[in-house]
């Protein structure tokens, strides 16, 4: 069973470096997929192995499938109303969505 | 030594998630790193099928590699720009990402080597979609029809969120 878990700790760290490292805000979402999915096989693995009787980790990796649809479809809404106001997506830019930004005098 | 064929099924599943997943966050271009995400994920499903759990691979396959991907590579198109010059990473945050993901896998690696679960024997055998549906509507003791409501209303918000966040101004 320990395979399973190896290699969703691959792929779980391989999401917290892509989180931390990446500028593209998509390719950040595309890390917190990286996560779940690990976590979601984490669960199947422990439900299948340590507890074969019960569903408990089949259920929950169901509404976290679920859950993380939801999560990223309100993420992609929210990028590309970023990228309508200040057509760019990269994490560093972001600051200029304030108001009172040096860069915002031209626009609006 | 010899590999049955469920152990050469696994190994390659496990090779295709771990190569893919550190290629996904590598990459410099982002529709390449939507590909490789395709490709952990249709291999993530493929464990769940392993694992004799057919419908969740079906909903992995459905609800992930069918959708969430399609809607990753719409929005990468969206909002890519031609002029995108990719400048280099900071060391700072290079190193930082470096440093916890080697060493937080060494540590993870670690403990779940070295720790002795208490495993019981493989069930093999697929669950019944009757249980399954049973379990999903029920609402008895471990039985989940409230979290089953939760998460309609819960889509239902996300889809009147995306749809005012998202409308044309």
């Amino acid at each position: 069973m320990e395979h399973y878990l190896v290699i969703s700790t691959i792929m779980f760290f391989a999401g917290i470096y892509g989180f931390i490292t990446r500028r593209n805000m998509l390719a950040v979402l595309i890390s917190i997929e990286l996560i779940l999915n690990s976590v979601d096989i984490n669960f199947v693995a422990f439900n299948r192995f340590l507890f074969p009787g019960q569903l408990e980790g089949f259920f929950f990796t169901l509404f976290a499938i679920g859950i993380s649809a939801c999560e990223t479809a309100i993420a992609i809404a929210i990028i590309i109303n970023i990228y309508r106001n200040i057509r760019n997506i990269q994490v560093k830019n972001l600051n200029e969505l304030k108001e009172d930004s040096v860069n915002n005098a031209g626009k609006e | 030594m010899e590999i049955t064929l469920p152990q050469a099924v696994f190994l390659f599943l496990a090779a295709v998630i771990s190569v893919f997943s550190i290629l996904t966050v590598t990459t410099k271009r982002i529709l390449r790193s939507a590909t490789y995400l395709l490709f952990v994920l249709f291999a993530t499903a493929g464990i769940y099928f392993e694992l004799n759990y057919s419908f969740l691979g079906a909903v992995q396959l459905t609800v992930y590699a069918g959708g969430i991907i399609v809607l990753y590579v719409f929005s990468i198109l969206l909002t890519s720009s031609d002029s995108q010059k990719v400048d280099k990473i900071k060391n700072s945050k290079f190193f930082a990402g470096i440093i916890a993901a080697i060493g937080g896998a060494t540590l993870c690696i670690f403990i779940t080597l070295t720790h002795t679960f208490p495993v019981s024997h493989f069930v093999t055998g697929e669950i019944r979609q009757k249980v399954i549906g049973t379990a999903l509507m029920g609402s008895e003791k471990y039985q989940y029809l409230l979290p089953f409501e939760a998460i309609s209303i819960l889509l239902l918000t996300c889809i009147i969120g995306g749809i005012l966040i998202a409308r044309k101004r």
